[in-house]
């Protein structure tokens, strides 16, 4: 027989080292498991401490002996590669295999075994674990806010109907393809907004200036028509001054508050709440930060000095300001800026003052696309006698947004994030609702439930985000 | 030089879009404030703010001025940004590298903690570890000490002072070890430049910040005393500790939150920074007979640092900007003292508002100053 060194295990006793190699980890590990699992403390002979470091020196002891390079069994080569290639790994693996083991079971205990879902209020919550009960309750309040319980429909509908309008994407044909930007950034918008305000708000709030908008999207239309040289200048003004000069000169009040819809109850934007408030402040903000981020990185990039500084300073002020003070100013100080007589709802203000500041982050992602470009880019599309416009629309922003799709998607993901903060000028989005229901004297001492459960949602969806830019980038990289 | 109608339009339209703006704001805003009898201007400064702080750094109660309590807050805010940006640097600094290691475990643990505590909002982070966990900590009357000196209990941590005597003392031999650190390092970096020998920098400069606060104990009359914090009976069931120094539970919350959150983006900064270096560049370093330290120190680490120094500064700043989400949970800091209890009772929202934003301004910019300059000092110097 050999000499079997147990300080250098080796090939020549691999039968040997791999039996206690084993038997002593799986010691290790029972011990573990049985003292997490059942309470049951095989080592409590031993002093507290030795007790409590023995399966870690016994399972260290073990995987030391399995430590055999090149044993010629594929699986322990495997071990060794991705577990236990040395001391320091072996321990850290140990560890935190024994945290998994020892926070399975209370984790367990409190969502699940011990935890309570039936009844109606706290009285049904008798066990030492979660009271789902609480989150079943509020279910309603966590997702639509104060809004009304019988008016609830309406936002469903809306959501849904916005949903599958929106997914119309994926089924266009070929022939469609090409329209889908305009869809996306121009009809589709429109149509969000039109449902938030028929449907969700209800009662004649916004629509009151009905005639206005028909003339300026009759003036839009026959823009199309106008020639390309003039086209720009005409998108620019005319439908505005149409829209103006309708409203305040010409039509008397009554014409002008023919688009009452009467139909539905008003429902103020103080009521609205929970995730639905977390998804139309999103929804908006994302869609207005990124023209007004384009715009502002161009502007940096311009040659034009005015141009340029303003976006300068534009950009630099809002990315050195918390968001905070950005919600404080509108809440506080922006009504101080506008006509006395001039009133602009809380959640308007706060989606202006959300999609301004993420503009600026915006236009700093995109800038850093303009920038990676090669020169060549400008120079072969001004060589094809392009002008500034049409070189930005068709050759040099398809490639930079291309570039720069994680970077949008991480400010988006940022946006999302920062939406619960508009709970500190009382607006109750989902955080917002956990506070509230967490102050109402029946339901005290379940703010530990309220959090779990919106960080489940929020976690879903901004994993659900990140992978899906991951798959966007994937999609439209291309060589370079 | 020639009149640019194309460049000369777009200019005079922006200019003039952004004169009526402001000049409908300041004019609504003149209008307002006369209607509602406010009158503009910083003087309120100087003015007795009659409120009080439950934490501050420096002395402050309700008989000082507005602007006392604006450096209470500003100090507060200051104090949580700099103790999260050292705890997430060391933790996003460990979970990068481990992000990166052959250990499948330590690997996907890193990558789950990465994944979990970034995609879950700041503020619900915050809340979580305020109105669930540290709620859930024992009355200061039941606490067990940790160590026989830490409480660690509902109302905050406390920990035992320090007493010094002769404390200048003390800092200027710090102050000494370190000069003389920097002497004997740039010695050290002549010394390999010209005649190729290396001298064990690192142990000399432990040895030395070791060795003159000691003399400085031993010769300069220093001394250090502990004082424990006693619990000590304020009414019939309540109780506090005293002596010693109490860390409220708010300031607890907030850098435990904010630390762990930018920890997960700097843990990704890090890890993009090393597997930025190239391959072949370990395995020139490996050919020419340096051992794994001395690669990590002299190869690949002044060559990560570099792609790892600019976002990592985003990160710092994002943090800073995001300590102003104390305000939530009633921590001091300058949005809840100053943009909350100052702007209550004066009423002034154009001045703090704007004070407010001008402050978050320029810590910001004095943050990404000081990185720059560090990111320049790192940039590869081309002879």
């Amino acid at each position: 027989m050999n000499n079997i060194n147990f300080l250098k295990p080796d090939k020549s006793n691999l039968n040997l080292f791999l039996i206690l190699g084993l038997s002593l980890v799986f010691i290790s590990i029972f011990d573990v498991f049985l003292s997490s699992f059942f309470k049951i403390n095989a080592t409590g002979f031993l002093p507290t401490s030795i007790s409590f470091l023995l399966p870690l020196i016994i399972g260290f002891i073990g995987l030391h002996f399995i430590r055999i390079e090149y044993s010629g069994i594929r699986t322990l080569d495997e071990i060794n590669k991705n577990f236990n290639n040395n001391n320091f790994n072996a321990v850290l693996s140990l560890l935190i295999i024994f945290i998994i083991i020892k926070s399975i079971p209370p984790v367990l205990n409190w969502t699940i075994i011990d935890a309570n879902i039936s009844g109606n209020s706290k009285e049904a919550c008798t066990g030492d674990g979660a009271c789902w009960t609480y989150i079943k309750v509020w279910l309603r309040r966590f997702i639509y806010g104060l809004y009304p319980n019988e008016e609830q429909w309406r936002i469903n509908l809306s959501f849904i109907s916005l949903l599958a309008l929106g997914s119309l994407g994926y089924f266009a044909t070929e022939k469609f393809k090409k329209y889908l930007t305009l869809y996306y950034v121009v009809i589709y918008p429109i149509i969000a907004f039109l449902f938030i305000f028929f449907f969700i708000s209800g009662g004649p709030v916004f629509f009151d200036f009905s005639y206005g908008i028909i003339a300026s999207v009759v003036a839009i239309i026959i823009g199309f028509f106008v020639p390309n040289k003039f086209k720009l200048y005409y998108f620019c003004f005319v439908p505005l001054a149409v829209y103006l000069s309708l409203n305040l000169f010409i039509l008397p009040e009554e014409y002008v508050e023919l688009g009452k819809l009467e139909g539905l109850n008003w429902v103020e934007t103080g009521a609205w709440g929970g995730l639905a408030l977390t998804f139309i402040v999103s929804f908006f903000c994302l869609i207005f930060c990124f023209p007004v981020g384009m715009a502002l990185a161009l502007g940096r990039r311009s040659e034009l000095p005015f141009i340029k500084y303003t976006s300068v300073i534009f950009i630099e002020f809002w990315r050195g300001v918390p968001l905070i003070t950005v919600l404080f100013m509108s809440s506080v100080m922006f009504p101080m800026f506008l006509p006395e007589d001039f009133f602009l709802d809380k959640l308007v203000r706060v989606i202006i003052a959300i999609s301004l500041f993420e503009a600026a982050y915006v236009a700093e992602v995109i800038r850093g696309g303009l920038q990676a470009l090669p020169r060549g880019q400008y120079d072969a599309a001004k060589s094809l006698g392009m002008g500034y416009w049409k070189m930005h629309i068709f050759v040099i922003l398809p490639q930079a947004l291309k570039l720069v799709i994680p970077g949008i998607a991480n400010t988006f993901l940022a946006l999302v994030k920062d939406t619960p903060l508009i709970l500190v000028v009382g607006l109750l989005e989902i955080a917002g609702m956990l506070q509230m229901a967490k102050t109402n004297p029946k339901w005290l001492g379940y703010s530990m439930e309220g959090y779990v459960f919106a960080a489940v949602v929020f976690w879903i969806i901004c994993y659900a985000m990140s992978k899906y830019s991951y798959n966007l980038e994937e999609k439209y990289k291309t060589e370079r | 030089m020639k009149f640019n109608i194309k460049k000369i339009a777009p200019q005079l339209l922006t200019l003039l879009f952004v004169i009526l703006v402001f000049g409908f704001f300041s004019y609504n805003a003149q209008l307002n404030m006369e209607n509602r009898g406010i009158d503009f201007g910083y003087g309120f400064l100087s003015q007795e703010s009659s409120f009080d702080v439950q934490f501050s750094l420096i002395e402050y109660d309700g008989s000082h001025s507005y602007f006392r309590a604006y450096l209470v807050g500003l100090l507060n805010t200051i104090l949580v940004s700099v103790i999260g940006i050292i705890l997430a640097t060391i933790i996003g600094v460990i979970v990068g590298i481990a992000r990166l290691s052959s250990n499948y475990l330590i690997k996907n643990t890193a990558a789950f903690y990465v994944e979990f505590f970034r995609n879950i909002p700041l503020l619900l982070q915050i809340f979580f570890w305020y109105f669930a966990a540290l709620r859930a900590l024992p009355l200061p009357q039941d606490t067990e000490s940790i160590m026989g000196v830490f409480y660690l209990t509902i109302k905050g941590l406390f920990i035992p002072a320090f007493i010094w005597e002769n404390f200048n003392i003390f800092l200027y031999s710090i102050i000494a070890a370190v000069v003389s650190i920097v002497v004997i390092k740039n010695y050290a970096r002549r010394k390999q430049e010209n005649e190729g020998k290396q001298i064990p920098v690192f142990l000399i400069s432990i040895g030395l910040l070791l060795i003159l606060p000691l003399l400085s104990f031993l010769i300069g009359g220093v001394s250090l005393s502990f004082e424990i914090p006693v619990l000590k009976k304020l009414a019939k069931t309540s109780y506090i500790y005293e002596g010693g120094v109490g860390i409220p539970p708010e300031l607890i919350a907030l850098t435990l939150a904010l630390s762990l959150y930018t920890a997960t983006f700097i843990a990704e900064c890090v890890r993009a920074g090393i597997q930025g270096v190239g391959k072949g560049q370990k395995e020139a370093a490996a050919s020419i007979g340096l051992n794994p330290n001395q690669i990590l120190k002299l190869v690949v680490m002044p060559q990560a640092l570099r792609i790892i120094i600019p976002p990592t500064t985003n990160q710092y700043l994002n943090l800073t900007k995001n300590s102003s989400l104390a305000a939530a949970i009633a921590y001091p800091d300058l949005v809840l003292v100053f943009a909350g209890t100052a702007l209550m009772q004066t009423g002034k929202a154009i001045e703090i508002v704007s004070i407010t934003m001008l402050t978050y301004l320029s810590l910001s910019l004095s943050i990404s100053v000081l990185m720059n300059w560090y990111n320049k000092k790192i940039a590869i110097k081309e002879k």
